[in-house]
């Protein structure tokens, strides 16, 4: 045991702000003209870059959305799933199949896939949220595994192994904007939607349940909190943001196929929320950023390298900084905050 | 009629390989109390060195035991070293570091021995080469390999002195600390013995399968639907489901036109659903070790 969870046991030391998770002190002194400044820089980004990075940009915005409804439910709920990329392709699929063969126009296969994959969420939920212990990871994982399949099972609906490709979203012209800024500003508007959400959500009553039964379910219970249906929820939510994420996905991409959506894909947005930072509300985006950019990077090394690379980064993440990209930055704000004596 | 018996016997065959893998997910279940993803990887990564040591010109006989030496000691390594950091920790540490694992290795193997697809060969003489009688003959080999194994794992754990502080360690590990019993060494030794369990799956299943760094991905998902209908607790039940599954899918796949080939892999995806809904409570998860 470290000397950091002696203290945390025996109340003797306050621990530094950064090294557990869930801590709601104030670690960086000018919040609002940091947040601010970023809301310019993400506004401007668009103008000012090349479309290949346009691209990527909205692609980690894309992630880190189903990364948010992923740490609702690992972060906050403490329960873990790993079929995430199942309710991925079942928003990417939803939309792609309602543009090209049913001719709805693309703003309403959002919310039309929100609700599909929040109702799936819920039934996928209910059976396995009951059971303690890790089954929830078996069967999520084994949906996970099951959904490619059935895609390429069902070809005349969803093109099978060939895929599905669908129209990208242009941009209306009074904007006079380019096709992909204006997609970075769609998806960038849907990313601050979602994230507000989750913040209120995290900080509401529901939030506190979560993090109740995560820290201490027996507990919990007994103050009258049921976390069946809360975690149940949970689960609803983070599978809704999951399918939003996938709907964003395939009018970003413009193709959907079963090899976007395998198992790997629900491994890495694990992993991606472990790296990132479980139960922060900035842990989701750094994860983006981290599913985004180390594969690719990686890959130029070789076949085998992303692999290694996310393999050995989640072993040690969780080996050695439980609170992820995320509570490291908490303590450098910390150390900042304290360097300033703004603290 | 005869075909239909051949679909049971070779349904057996796969099934033993399911609970053999299902088996070494229990053991580790019960020894830490954690799922190991990367069990399948494991394996696969045994078979790998099997294959190895069958291309360096050893018999497969001869191969086997020194496979089995080199993963049991590899799996008692990963304890040491990385599962040792996450013991009592919660859920996600457990699950993320084993999914962690399960990625390393996988990349691993591709590192070391590429991608490409390999064909493992078959150890079970093919006597009785007529027709499709060969393939029944490999099954009841694997039949035979697993019983024995299972025997062996039982004589073991029954009627040894390892196997006694092995399940004291399970049965209660403050209290086998207590009275002197080295309990980090037993839960190493734990790992090492499951890896051991699943590299023999890997390598029965690899003639079938042939050989390569994704093979063990669905066995995983069927030995995990064996586990779950033993309750990640009850080794005969698990073994039982596992041989069950095994003759369900693959009668499911021959006779099913709905199912065939493709969804033959959401087969244990329903036992699993239907078990958890039906088997409500929290009393499906028992003493974890």
């Amino acid at each position: 045991m470290s000397g950091v969870e002696v203290a945390g046991r025996t109340g003797h030391r306050r621990l530094a702000v950064g090294q557990v998770a869930g801590d709601r002190r104030r670690a960086w002194p000018w919040p609002r003209v940091t947040l601010a400044a970023l809301a310019a820089a993400a506004c401007l980004v668009p103008f000012l870059l090349e479309p290949y990075r346009v691209f990527q940009l909205t692609m980690v915005l894309v992630h880190g959305i189903a990364l948010l409804g992923l740490n609702l439910l690992v972060g906050h709920g403490g329960r873990v799933s790993l079929g995430h990329g199942a309710f991925l392709a079942v928003g990417a699929y939803g939309s792609a199949i309602m543009t090209t063969s049913l001719g709805v126009p693309y703003p309403l296969t959002l919310p039309v896939c929100a609700l599909l994959t929040f109702g799936a969420g819920l039934a996928l939920g209910r059976p396995a949220l009951r059971l303690s212990g890790p089954y929830l990871a078996v069967v999520t994982f084994a949906v996970a595994v099951v959904v490619p399949l059935v895609i390429k099972r069902f070809g005349t609906v969803t093109g099978g192994s060939m895929g599905l490709s669908t129209p990208v979203p242009a941009a209306p012209s009074w904007t006079g904007l380019a096709d992909d800024q204006w997609l970075y500003l769609l998806v960038l508007a849907v990313a601050v939607a979602a994230f507000a959400v989750a913040r209120n959500l995290v900080e509401s009553r529901a939030g506190r349940a979560l993090a109740a039964g995560r820290e201490n379910p027996a507990a919990a219970e007994v103050l009258g909190v049921r976390l069946d249906s809360h975690r149940t929820l949970a689960f609803g939510w983070s599978a809704m943001y999951a399918g939003v994420a996938g709907t964003l996905y395939a009018w970003v991409v413009g193709f959907v196929s079963p090899d976007s959506f395998t198992v790997t894909l629900s491994i890495v947005l694990l992993a991606a929320v472990v790296v990132g930072g479980p139960g922060s509300l900035l842990g989701p985006l750094l994860g983006g950023v981290f599913i985004t950019f180390v594969p690719a990077v990686a890959q130029r090394a070789g076949d085998a390298v992303p692999g290694i690379v996310s393999g050995v980064l989640i072993v040690v993440v969780v080996c050695f900084v439980p609170t992820g990209l995320a509570g490291l930055l908490r303590m450098a704000a910390g150390a900042v905050t304290r360097g300033t004596g703004r603290g | 009629m005869g075909d239909l018996l051949l679909q049971v016997v070779q349904g057996l065959s796969l099934g033993a390989v399911y609970a053999a893998l299902a088996l070494a997910l229990v053991l580790v279940h019960r020894f830490n109390g954690i799922v190991n993803f990367a069990q399948g990887e494991l394996a696969m990564l045994s078979t790998y060195v099997a294959w190895q040591l069958l291309e360096a010109g050893l018999p497969f006989w001869a191969a086997l035991p020194i496979t089995l030496a080199v993963s049991v000691s590899a799996g008692a390594l990963v304890e040491r070293v990385v599962i040792r950091r996450v013991e009592g920790g919660g859920e996600l540490a457990c699950v993320a570091v084993t999914v962690g694992l399960m990625v390393l290795v996988n990349a691993a193997a591709g590192l070391v021995w590429s991608f490409a697809v390999r064909s493992f060969p078959n150890p079970f003489p093919a006597v009785l080469s007529f027709g499709s009688a060969q393939s029944g003959f490999s099954a009841l080999g694997v039949l035979g390999v697993v019983a024995v194994m299972m025997l062996t794992l039982h004589l073991f754990f029954r009627h040894t002195g390892a196997g006694l502080i092995m399940r004291a360690v399970v049965a209660d590990p403050v209290a086998a600390r207590l009275s002197g019993i080295r309990v980090g060494r037993v839960l190493s030794l734990g790992w090492g013995v499951a890896a051991g369990v699943g590299a023999v799956a890997g390598i029965l299943v690899a003639p079938l399968l042939f050989l390569e760094p994704n093979m063990m991905g669905g066995v995983l998902v069927y030995a995990f639907a064996a586990a779950v209908l033993g309750g990640f607790h009850d080794p005969v039940t698990t073994v039982a489901a596992g041989l069950a599954i095994g003759v369900a899918e693959t009668l499911a796949g021959t006779y099913v036109k709905f199912v065939g080939a493709d969804l033959k892999v959401a087969v244990p995806l329903l036992v699993i659903v239907a078990v958890l809904s039906l088997r409500r409570g929290r009393a499906v998860v028992r003493g974890t070790g």
